[in-house]
């Protein structure tokens, strides 16, 4: 028994019928349902605290400053970061990976290098292919095996003086494969690496702390932890923090103003120009209290006992095919059938009123080392039940014989 | 022959039958899969039309005043989309095809398959048939 009724009726939005169906969401890894409490953060800043931060003298302006410092005070300690200091708001996870990225377009030189891994989304290739090109750094690449494995002795390989940064995902969106991101920080350190960890998927499922992983950055997103969309956070380190060049110029992010010369805000709104997602930020403290009070030893306690029984029920799909199958998998299942286009079965499975992913996952490269054009994923959140799972089995069996 | 509109009548006509979507679904994929498969050589980058969901390949040819299209995808679903599509377009005259709608694909309920949120490749696939059909027809005047 899942015991975890009490926590899937706090989600509004999962009890609706889509199609006439009641609703199975299992598209977490794209974003996650919000709990009544965060949707009440929003309303109740809107309703009572509405005002701009960090500049007026008058109450409400006070409370709201408060709220929203509380909250990166709340991502601080959920990190286990030494000091708010080293918590930057940003809009989400692209955001902050595109903050470190443009910073260090004037850190690296010809033939210093930068090092991605094969199981990235594009959010964390992208950037990093502008700053290669801004500054004619080399982006090399750690191949992953058929596993959708890391292959570490490539990638100690790769490693070398040479490389400035190294940035992977602590787990992959696209096969749930759970990188040694541990490890991988230390040998990137012993050749003088900086390290960016990108935590969209990790958020919701594990513990974080910055501390033991001794990583320079981290990012994790606030709609992916059951916080509100256009909000996430940027751990860095001091150090790296104040090596740093500002991202976006504006209000906010100054200390002083004039023609001639401006000088920068202390950390961290060195880095937060403009009024921010307020709102958002405050109720991402919501969101995140909220499941620290569950317990993320619960969390993965409830999603490894959902993730093993979806394996096994989908296995008794007549030709399913998983793909990744490595050791420590987190969150998400990818799969296809036969022959069949997983556009196809999506497209069967959202007449049947379950949520899916299908196609690339933003992460093209995994797909065209596979050979494939896309996978079915299904994701999992802490709400989601063995009904949940047994309606998408029933689904895919539909999907298949209609298809076939 | 008939005209594009009388086609497009004939297809909603047809899919009145169905009441149910499931039955709707199973329609399509019989379209998709008895859509002539294209010829290998524009099976290539050059025809591509490319979703993010699925892919389109795309051809047309110029038989005098006609455009004759054939395309094909790599999802059956949208290849059935495809089919309705050739139905009602190829073999007519490129001047009936510019001022041609799709909002038969509405009618008959599909409408999210010509999204963009889709991103199948079938409404940009429908630009690109638009986008032959006046390239011949100019092609046509200049001659």
């Amino acid at each position: 028994m899942l015991n975890n009724d009490h926590i899937r009726q706090q989600f509004p939005a999962l009890f609706q019928k889509v199609h006439g169906y009641p609703l199975v969401y299992l598209d977490n890894g794209a974003t996650t349902h919000k709990p009544k409490v965060v949707i009440d953060a929003i309303s109740h800043y809107y309703e009572q605290q509405n005002s701009n931060i960090h500049r007026g003298v008058h109450y409400l302006s006070q409370i709201a400053t408060d709220a929203y410092e509380a909250s990166r005070e709340t991502i601080r300690r959920h990190l286990n970061a030494s000091s708010t200091d080293e918590i930057i708001f940003t809009k989400g996870n692209t955001e902050a990976i595109n903050l470190v990225a443009n910073g260090f377009r004037s850190i690296l030189k010809e033939n210093d290098e930068v090092l991605v891994s094969q199981l990235e989304h594009h959010s964390n290739i992208v950037p990093w292919q502008f700053t290669c090109e801004a500054s004619g750094a080399k982006l090399r690449v750690i191949p992953m095996d058929e596993r959708g494995v890391l292959d570490m002795n490539a990638y100690k390989n790769t490693l070398n003086k040479n490389t400035k940064i190294v940035a992977v995902n602590h787990i992959s969106n696209a096969l749930g494969t759970v990188n040694p991101v541990k490890e991988m920080i230390a040998l990137a350190h012993k050749v003088g690496a900086a390290t960016l960890i990108d935590g969209a998927q990790a958020g919701p499922h594990c513990s974080i702390d910055v501390k033991d992983l001794d990583t320079d950055f981290y990012c994790i997103s606030g709609h992916k932890t059951y916080g509100p969309t256009g909000i996430g956070a940027l751990f860095g380190k001091r150090t790296w923090l104040e090596k740093l060049p500002p991202y976006q110029g504006g209000g906010e992010m100054i200390a002083n103003v004039s023609f001639e010369k401006t000088s920068y805000a202390d950390l961290p709104h060195k880095f937060e120009a403009g009024t921010p997602n307020i709102a958002g930020g405050i109720a991402l403290k919501t969101a995140l209290d909220w499941l620290n009070e569950i317990g993320l030893d619960r969390v993965q306690e409830i999603e490894s006992q959902l993730m093993s029984y979806t394996r096994k029920e989908l296995a008794k799909i007549d030709g399913i095919r998983f793909l990744g199958h490595a050791p420590e998998v987190s969150g998400a299942i990818s799969f296809l059938v036969g022959d069949i286009h997983p556009y196809d079965i999506g497209m069967i499975l959202d007449k049947l009123g379950i949520a899916v992913r299908t196609g690339h996952h933003c992460a093209q490269p995994i797909m065209d080392a596979f050979k494939i054009p896309g996978t079915i994923r299904a994701s999992l959140a802490v709400y989601n039940n063995y009904e949940d799972i047994d309606r998408l089995v029933e689904g895919v069996k539909k999907a298949q014989q209609m298809l076939q | 022959m008939a005209t594009i509109q009388e086609i497009q009548s004939d297809i909603i006509h047809e899919f009145e039958m169905f009441d149910q979507w499931m039955d709707k679904y199973e329609h399509i994929i019989e379209v998709g899969k008895s859509l002539p498969l294209i010829d290998r050589q524009f099976k290539t980058d050059d025809y591509l039309i490319k979703g993010c969901q699925s892919q389109v390949w795309l051809n047309a040819e110029q038989d005098g005043d006609f455009v004759i299209y054939k395309a094909d995808s790599d999802a059956i679903m949208t290849k059935g989309i495809i089919g309705l599509l050739i139905r009602a377009f190829s073999g007519q005259k490129a001047q009936d095809i510019v001022e041609a709608d799709t909002s038969f694909i509405d009618k008959i309920g599909l409408k999210e398959q010509l999204s963009p949120t889709r991103a199948n490749g079938l409404l940009a696939m429908v630009k690109q048939m638009k986008l032959y059909a006046l390239a011949f027809q100019s092609k046509k005047k200049s001659q």
